[in-house]
């Protein structure tokens, strides 16, 4: 099985303060961390491989300093690391992104025939969930997003099975490959690095790929290819928290009473 | 070493990246030694409390001109102590603009900052770095330290030197069975803030311009009698309050080390100095203050102790950095030599030692140690003559129409009313010979 995972780096949000006066993020001196869910999605490729064998390549678009997202990665023992990087990526919306990723997929696959390729069910800071989703139809591939669980992979009929989470419980799924899935954290739990692949991730070189790499073309990627613009981040006003008319079971006509008296002072009736 | 080759055998294993061990290992890898550090950490520096000052000689051993690049705070111009009593502080104080120059004496920094910086600089010499990983044990073959053990899969390492570079109640020496026990008495407890202050308001109350800084070391009420100190550091926009005492008089007196933070934060002479500022860190770390006579043995068969690990901290001076840092390059050095020689026994590191005895660490530790024993068993030197100066400076500088003359009579007389003449000058004098 040949696994290609998508990870993001990502401002560790437990540690990202919003600017009262300007509502913008503060993003100064707020380490980076690679996307919870994509560490799942790391790890869950890192399973299929330790049991029918294989290989995991990590790719990851951002700035050059991204390459510690893929260090961190490397820790785990994954095989290949590609960083891609330009600044003709800088400004790209989910759309762009989407295609810049597969793209690299594509080359990828050219060299080694890709399998699966997993994503997070969504990055914790754009929070939209497309960019998985957009990866898979431009790859033409079968999509199951929030996946919870892998049960097995039959690796004669080319098919995985695997659970589902949807509103209300889960469904099982048996899906031929190549297919594309996004990952839930109730996948996995993510392993803890042996030190062998600790001290070799100290000096490890990732591959750096740019546009002309992957063979992007201009118009559809950055400012050009992203018909989204964020016009204005802000955190939704503080919800006040209800009010509860008590001993609604012991003494429904009282509490019922109390209700419309305070429904129509507010004359809301 | 390729990208897919991995060896678990190095010239040297330093476990600790704080100022002790990355001095050990930029020592070892300028001279060529394949070095790997551990740190249990997320990053070095990421455990460490000092309400810093760091001192720029030590410093530029290990990395000459290094306050060119370091992420420091602001250069000492001036240092202050004071011995406060209840409503009142005697201060004493020395600044000069020969400390505005460079190169500076010594600076404020903070340590989640420099030593990260400082460990970097080992990496970019070739050693490595492993963090968020715990060093749990160490290895022996027939009586020799050989290797150390962490908390990850295939987790043993093995070289021919071990540096336990782990500081206070370092674990490594305990398993090494170097650590007799640590009694209470010979570790002091510190808590620190980190107290965010404008920049101008810092300048304004400090007296100081943009780039230099002022240390205040605070004696008598700030310790509430407890034998121990406090300080206030200023950083850029932030001040650095720490109190530290000894444990087994926090213990003794049930005192907790919260409650004097608290009181030396609102200390009438202290508090203007904090006012409109606000708590952004707080951090408790342990002090290993035995002196000269906690020393454990420090060099063994495989194994050598450097800094705080060795419990090589001079409390009357506010040193620590500076001996972690210079016992850390010495011990590099007896590795390197142990190296030429092919022989990693206690007596072929025993350059550690001889380095160790003639230098200011060694030396200085043991001119001071007997001044813990004497000052707890001269308490007074907190609680008594911290009111007793007070009483005489009041006396003094109050003008009452009383004959100077007269004046000193009295408060002579205040003085005796409370201690005997004759003890006075005894504790003056054995005083002044425990740190003469
Ligand atoms: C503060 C902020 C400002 C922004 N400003 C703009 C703007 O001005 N203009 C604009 O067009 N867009 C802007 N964006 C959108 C930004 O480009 C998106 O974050 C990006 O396209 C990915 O979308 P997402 O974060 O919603 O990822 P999701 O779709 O939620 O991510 C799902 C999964 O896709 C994969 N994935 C996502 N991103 C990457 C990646 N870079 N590399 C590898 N895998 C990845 C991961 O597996 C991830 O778990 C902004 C986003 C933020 C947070
Ligand atoms: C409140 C306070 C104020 C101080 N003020 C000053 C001052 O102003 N000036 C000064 O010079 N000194 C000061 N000191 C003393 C100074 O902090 C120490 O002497 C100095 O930090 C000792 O350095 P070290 O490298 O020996 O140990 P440390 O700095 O303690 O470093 C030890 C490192 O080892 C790591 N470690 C520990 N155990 C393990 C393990 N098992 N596995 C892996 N890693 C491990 C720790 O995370 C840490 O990074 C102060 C101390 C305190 C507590």
């Amino acid at each position: 099985m040949h696994s290609v995972v998508c990870i993001k780096q990502v401002p560790d949000t437990t540690e990202v303060r919003i600017d009262p006066k300007t509502n913008t993020l503060m993003r100064e001196g707020v380490p980076s961390i690679v996307n919870p869910f994509d560490m799942h999605a790391v790890e869950a490729a890192l399973k299929l491989r330790d049991e029918y064998g294989g290989k995991v390549t990590v790719i990851t678009m951002g700035p050059p300093q991204a390459v510690e997202a893929l260090r961190r990665v490397k820790t785990l023992g994954v095989d290949r690391t590609i960083l891609l990087s330009d600044r003709a990526f800088a400004g790209s919306d989910t759309l762009a992104t989407s295609y810049i990723i597969t793209q690299a997929v594509k080359k990828i696959d050219s060299e080694d025939a890709v399998d699966l390729v997993l994503c997070g069910k969504q990055a914790i800071d754009g929070d939209t969930a497309q960019v998985g989703p957009g990866i898979a139809t431009r790859l033409n591939m079968p999509l199951v997003t929030y996946v919870i669980d892998i049960d097995s992979v039959d690796t004669e009929k080319k098919t995985i099975t695997l659970k589902r989470s949807v509103e209300n419980g889960r469904t099982a799924l048996c899906v031929e490959y190549p297919m594309l899935m996004t990952v839930l954290k109730e996948l996995n739990e993510v392993r803890y690095a042996s030190l062998p692949n600790m001290i070799l991730a100290t000096n490890f070189k990732a591959e750096v790929w740019n546009k002309d790499d992957i063979g992007a073309e201009m118009k559809n990627m950055g400012l050009d290819g992203s018909p989204t613009a964020v016009r204005k981040i802000f955190s939704p006003p503080v919800r006040e928290c209800g009010e509860m008319i008590p001993h609604g079971i012991e003494q429904p006509d009282v509490a019922v009473h109390n209700l419309i008296e305070k429904l129509s002072h507010n004359k809301t009736i | 070493m390729s990208d897919n080759s991995y060896s678990n055998k190095y010239d040297v294993i330093i476990v600790g990246a704080g100022p002790a061990g990355v001095s050990a290992a930029i020592t070892c890898a300028k001279a060529g030694l394949n070095v790997i550090m551990l740190e249990r950490g997320e990053h070095p520096g990421s455990k460490n409390v000092m309400g810093g000052i760091l001192y720029r000689h030590p410093t530029e051993q290990i990395i000459p001109e290094f306050y060119k690049e370091a992420p420091l705070e602001r250069h000492i111009t001036e240092e202050r102590v004071w011995l406060l009593s209840k409503d009142s502080a005697v201060t004493m104080g020395y600044k000069s603009k020969r400390f505005d120059e460079e190169p500076h004496n010594c600076f404020s920094v903070f340590r989640s900052k420099f030593d990260k910086w400082f460990a970097q600089k080992a990496v970019d010499m070739g050693v490595t770095l492993i963090c968020e990983t715990l060093v749990e044990d160490v290895i022996m073959k027939n009586g020799k330290v050989v290797g150390i053990r962490t908390n990850r899969d295939y987790g043993d390492l093995y070289a021919n030197v071990i540096v336990a570079a782990d500081g206070a109640n370092s674990l490594i020496a305990a398993r090494a069975g170097l650590h007799p026990e640590v009694r209470s008495n010979t570790l002091a407890l510190a808590v620190k803030e980190v107290y965010s202050l404008d920049r101008e308001k810092i300048e304004d109350r400090f007296n100081i311009d943009s780039e230099g800084g002022v240390t205040i070391e605070l004696l008598g009420d700030a310790t509430q009698g407890l034998m121990g100190t406090a300080f206030i550091y200023t950083n850029k926009d932030s001040l650095s309050i720490g109190v530290g005492a000894f444990i087994s008089q926090l213990m003794k007196q049930k005192i907790s080390v919260y409650d004097l933070i608290e009181s030396v934060k609102t200390h009438p002479m202290i508090k203007p100095l904090l006012k409109g500022g606000e708590t952004k860190e707080y951090l408790a770390h342990l002090i290993p203050e035995g002196g000269y006579r906690a020393i454990p043995k420090y060099c063994i068969d495989g194994l050598l102790l450097v800094g705080d690990a060795a419990m090589l901290v001079n409390s009357l001076h506010r040193e620590g950095s500076n001996l972690a840092m210079t016992s850390g390059r010495f011990a590099g050095e007896a590795i390197i030599q142990a190296h030429s020689d092919g022989d990693f026994t206690a007596k072929g590191l025993s350059t550690y030692k001889e380095l160790m005895e003639h230098s200011f660490i060694v030396q200085d530790l043991k001119k001071y140690k007997n001044t813990e024993k004497f000052f707890e068993e001269h308490m007074q030197f907190f609680t008594l003559y911290p009111q007793i100066a007070d009483d005489a400076a009041y006396e003094f500088f109050k003008v009452d129409g009383i004959p100077k003359k007269e004046k000193q009579k009295i408060i002579w007389k205040q003085i005796t009313n409370k201690i005997p003449s004759w003890r006075l000058l005894l504790d003056i004098y054995n005083g002044w010979r425990v740190v003469k």
